[in-house]
C-alpha cells in the first residue's frame, strides 16, 4: 500500500512536470484573450465569471432572491475591499 | 532492543490473525472508512488543483479591470473614460474588452462570446471551445449558427477549437472579430463591456484602483490580487454543498467511531482474559488492540487516498459532475494536474486515524486491566 | 521451592460480601516434587493456586520464591529468596511468564486459531526470535502426538486433544514449575489416566509440578510425593509420600 503512495506522489511530479508546457500555454491564452476567470460552472453570470461579479449578483432578478443554481453554493462572492469606492 | 521490537511484531502479527478471523466485520469497517476518506480525499485534491491552476494561470490575468455599476448592476463602460484613466501614473495601457453571454436555446447551453483583442478571428470566423464544440457536435470548418439580438440567425465559420487541455478556461469560449460582435448584440458604439489596465509595477496597482474610484465614482476597479483571492475561497468549506458533504463525512465517522468506542463484544472481552491469564500484560494487550485499530484506520485512509487519486486525476472527478453541473449542459473535461497538499492530507490523517485508533484503545482499557487470576475462576 | 506464610486471601474486603477463600495458610511446595490440592470445590484451591502462580497477591502473609532468576532478580547466593508478596504486576508477570506454566480446568484457547499459535501465544511478548519459540512448539506437539494437528483450528479438535495443547502451551517457555486447576475435570477415566502419565513425564523432566483436584484419579495417583488436604481456606492435612 505503502509502495503505492510512493508511486501517486511520483506519478503526480511526473505528471506536473510534463504538463508544464500546456500550463505555459494557457498563461499565454489567459494574457492573450485578457481572461480573468477560469471556466468551471456555466450555469450563472457570477458562477462563470466570479472574479468579475459583485455581491448584488446572486440576487439581481429581484431583492433577497434565493439561490437558484447549484453551483452559486460552491461559489464564495468576491472580497470587497473596503477603502476602494463601490456603490 | 530488539525484544522489544520482536515483541511489537509479534503483537502485530497476532493483531492481523485476528482482524482476519473476524473478516465480515473488519471488511465492512474497513469499506465504510475507505468510503469516507475518499469522498474528503476526492475533494481536498480537486479543490487543490483547481486553487493551484487558478493561481498559475490567472497570473496572467489583466492587472486592473474596471467595471461601471448602475443601480447595483453591471452596466457597460464608456470608452471616453478610457482616456483619463490612461493618464494616470502608472498605467501603461488601457483596452477596453468587449465580451458577454449567450444563451443558446436550441441546445440549451450557456456560452461566452469575446472579441480578442490581438488576432481577432476574420470577419464571418470565430474560434470555439473544447466543450462548445463536444455540445453541439461540430468540428472545424462547420458553420454555426447564431441567434442576434435582431433575432437575424449569423452564420458562423468555426476557424478552429482551443485545445483540449486549455478547457478549464476556453471550454465555453467563442471569440469573433469586432463587428460580428456588434451585429450580435446589437453592441452600442462608443461603450465596452469593461476595461482591462495595464499596471506593472503590483505595488502600484492599489493607489491607481483608488484614483479611479475617485474619478468615477460610478466605476468598480477589480484588481489581479483580488481575482485570485476569490480563487483561493472557491470551494469554501462555509458554501452550501460543501457543508453539506463535510457534515455527512463527519458525522458518519463520528457515528462510526463511537459504535467502536461503546464497548467489546462478550467473545473479544473473554480473549483478553485467557492472554491476560497466560502471561500477556496490560500493556501487551493494548499494544495488540492498538495495532488493531491502526492497521484498519491506516489502510482504510491510504486506500482512500490512492481511489480518490484516481477518480480526480484518472475518471475526470466523475462522481462531483452532477454537483458542479448544475443547471448547466456545458461541462469542462477536468484535465487536471495532479496537485498535492500534504499539510491537508496529513490533516486528514491526523483527524482520522488518531480519533479511530483510540476509540479502538479505550474500551480495551477496562478488559485490559482485568485482573489474570480471573480467567481461572470463569 | 515456594513458600507460604500465614498468607490470607480475602475478596470484597470491608464490603458486605467479604469473603476469605485462603485463611492463614503456611506451606512449602519442595522444588521438583508433584504436590497435590485436595479438596472440595470452594476450599480454596483455585485461590491459592493463584497466589502461588503469581497471578494475585495475598491480603496478608508472604510468599516466596527459591532458585528463581529474573531480569530484575539473580540470586547471589542459591540460598537467597525472592518475595513476591508485593511486586508490582510487571515484575510479576514476568516471573509468570517464564517460570509457570499454567493448564486452566476450561483450558482456555483462543477460538479461531490454530493449535500451533496457541501454544505460541504466550512466548509472544518475551520478544524472544519467532523460529526459536516455533521450533519449541513443534517439538513439543511431536512430543504429545498432535503435530498433524498443527495448523488445526481448535474448535476441530477433541476433548483429549484439546487438553494436550493446553499442556504444550504451558510448557512453551520451559518452565520449571507447572500449575493444573482441575486438569480431569471434563475428562473421562482413559484421558484422565493419560493426563497422569504425561504429567509424571514431566515430573521425571526435573519440574515442579502443583496439581488442585478433587478428583481420585489424580491424588491417588502412584506419582504424587506430597498431598494437601484443604477445607474452607485452610489446610487439613500435609501427607507426604516418597
Amino acid at each position: 500500500m505503502l509502495l503505492f503512495m510512493i508511486v501517486m506522489i511520483v506519478h503526480a511530479e511526473y505528471r506536473r512536470k510534463a504538463t508544464s508546457d500546456e500550463q505555459a500555454e494557457r498563461g499565454k491564452l489567459a494574457a492573450a484573450l485578457k481572461l480573468t476567470d477560469l471556466c468551471l460552472f456555466t450555469e450563472a453570470r457570477y458562477t462563470r465569471h466570479p472574479a468579475m461579479s459583485d455581491h448584488f449578483a446572486p440576487f439581481q432578478d429581484y431583492p433577497s432572491a434565493l439561490e437558484h443554481f447549484p453551483s452559486g453554493s460552491l461559489v464564495s462572492p468576491p472580497n470587497m475591499r473596503p477603502y476602494v469606492n463601490h456603490p | 532492543m530488539s525484544t522489544t521490537l520482536n515483541r511489537y511484531r509479534y503483537i502485530l502479527d497476532f493483531a492481523l490473525s485476528s482482524l482476519l478471523r473476524r473478516k465480515v466485520k473488519n471488511m465492512s469497517l474497513l469499506l465504510v472508512y475507505t468510503a469516507i476518506i475518499f469522498v474528503l480525499a476526492s475533494l481536498i485534491f480537486f479543490v487543490q488543483s483547481i486553487k493551484h491552476e487558478a493561481a498559475l494561470t490567472l497570473d496572467q490575468a489583466p492587472d486592473l479591470v474596471v467595471q461601471r455599476m448602475i443601480v447595483g448592476r453591471h452596466d457597460l463602460i464608456p470608452l471616453e473614460y478610457a482616456g483619463k484613466i490612461s493618464q494616470i501614473r502608472g498605467v501603461t495601457a488601457v483596452t477596453p474588452r468587449f465580451w458577454g453571454y449567450y444563451y443558446d436555446p436550441v441546445f440549451g447551453a450557456n456560452y461566452t462570446l469575446l472579441v480578442p483583442d490581438s488576432n481577432p478571428p476574420p470577419v464571418g470566423s470565430i474560434m470555439i471551445g473544447a466543450g462548445v464544440a463536444r455540445n453541439q457536435r461540430i468540428k472545424t470548418g462547420d458553420l454555426m449558427t447564431l441567434r442576434s439580438a435582431s433575432n437575424i440567425p449569423l452564420l458562423l465559420t468555426v476557424q478552429g477549437i482551443f485545445p483540449t487541455h486549455s478547457e478549464i478556461l476556453s471550454s465555453d469560449l467563442l471569440t469573433m472579430s469586432q463587428e460580428d460582435f456588434t451585429t450580435m448584440f446589437n453592441f452600442p458604439g462608443g461603450v465596452a463591456t469593461d476595461l482591462a489596465i495595464t499596471v506593472p509595477n503590483p505595488a502600484e496597482q492599489i493607489t491607481v484602483a483608488s484614483k479611479i474610484a475617485a474619478l468615477y465614482p460610478d466605476t468598480r476597479p477589480i484588481m489581479k490580487s483580488e481575482m485570485l483571492r476569490t480563487y483561493d475561497t472557491l470551494f469554501d468549506w462555509r458554501g452550501g454543498m460543501m457543508v453539506v458533504v463535510l457534515a455527512t463525512a463527519i458525522l458518519s465517522f463520528i457515528i462510526f467511531a463511537w459504535d467502536k468506542a461503546t464497548g467489546l463484544s462478550a467473545e473479544e472481552r473473554k480473549e483478553i482474559g485467557i492472554l491476560k491469564s497466560i502471561g500477556w500484560e496490560t500493556a501487551d494487550v493494548l499494544i495488540l488492540k492498538f495495532w488493531e485499530g491502526f492497521v484498519i484506520s491506516l489502510t482504510a485512509f491510504l486506500c482512500g487516498i490512492l481511489l480518490a487519486y484516481a477518480h480526480i486525476y484518472f475518471f475526470a472527478a466523475l462522481l462531483f459532475k452532477p454537483a458542479l453541473t448544475g443547471w448547466s449542459v456545458l461541462y469542462p473535461a477536468y484535465h487536471l494536474v495532479p496537485s498535492i497538499n500534504p499539510y491537508q492530507l496529513m490533516t486528514l490523517l491526523f483527524l482520522t486515524v488518531l480519533p479511530y485508533t483510540a476509540a479502538t484503545i479505550i474500551p480495551s482499557w477496562l478488559a485490559a486491566t482485568v485482573p489474570p487470576d480471573a480467567a481461572m475462576r470463569s | 521451592m515456594i513458600e507460604l506464610i500465614n498468607v490470607t486471601r480475602t475478596f470484597n474486603q470491608g464490603k458486605q460480601n467479604q469473603f476469605t477463600a485462603v485463611n492463614d495458610v503456611s506451606m512449602t511446595i519442595q522444588r521438583g516434587k508433584l504436590t497435590v490440592l485436595k479438596g472440595p470445590s470452594g476450599s480454596g484451591k483455585t485461590t491459592l493456586l493463584a497466589l502461588i502462580g503469581c497471578m494475585a497477591r495475598p491480603t496478608s502473609g508472604k510468599i516466596t520464591l527459591k532458585g528463581v532468576t529474573t531480569s530484575f532478580f539473580t540470586p547471589a547466593a542459591s540460598s537467597d529468596t525472592l518475595d513476591i508478596t508485593s511486586l508490582p504486576e510487571r515484575f510479576l508477570t514476568e516471573i509468570r511468564r517464564h517460570s509457570f506454566g499454567f493448564i486452566f480446568q476450561q483450558f482456555n484457547l483462543v477460538k479461531g486459531i490454530s493449535a500451533l499459535e496457541n501454544i505460541m501465544l504466550p512466548a509472544y511478548t518475551t520478544g524472544e526470535h519467532h523460529h526459536h519459540f516455533r521450533q519449541r512448539a513443534l517439538n513439543l506437539m511431536e512430543k504429545f502426538s498432535i503435530i498433524r494437528h498443527a495448523a488445526s483450528p481448535v474448535e476441530w479438535l477433541s476433548g483429549g486433544e484439546l487438553q494436550r495443547v493446553a499442556i504444550a502451551r504451558a510448557l512453551i517457555n520451559s518452565p520449571a514449575i507447572i500449575v493444573a486447576d482441575e486438569p480431569t475435570a471434563h475428562l473421562d477415566s482413559v484421558l484422565s489416566r493419560e493426563f497422569m502419565a504425561t504429567i509424571e513425564l514431566l515430573q521425571d523432566e526435573g519440574r515442579t509440578i502443583l496439581i488442585a483436584s478433587h478428583d481420585p484419579l489424580v491424588y491417588n495417583a502412584a506419582c504424587i510425593n506430597t498431598v494437601v488436604s484443604m477445607r474452607d481456606g485452610q489446610i487439613n492435612d500435609n501427607v507426604t509420600r516418597s
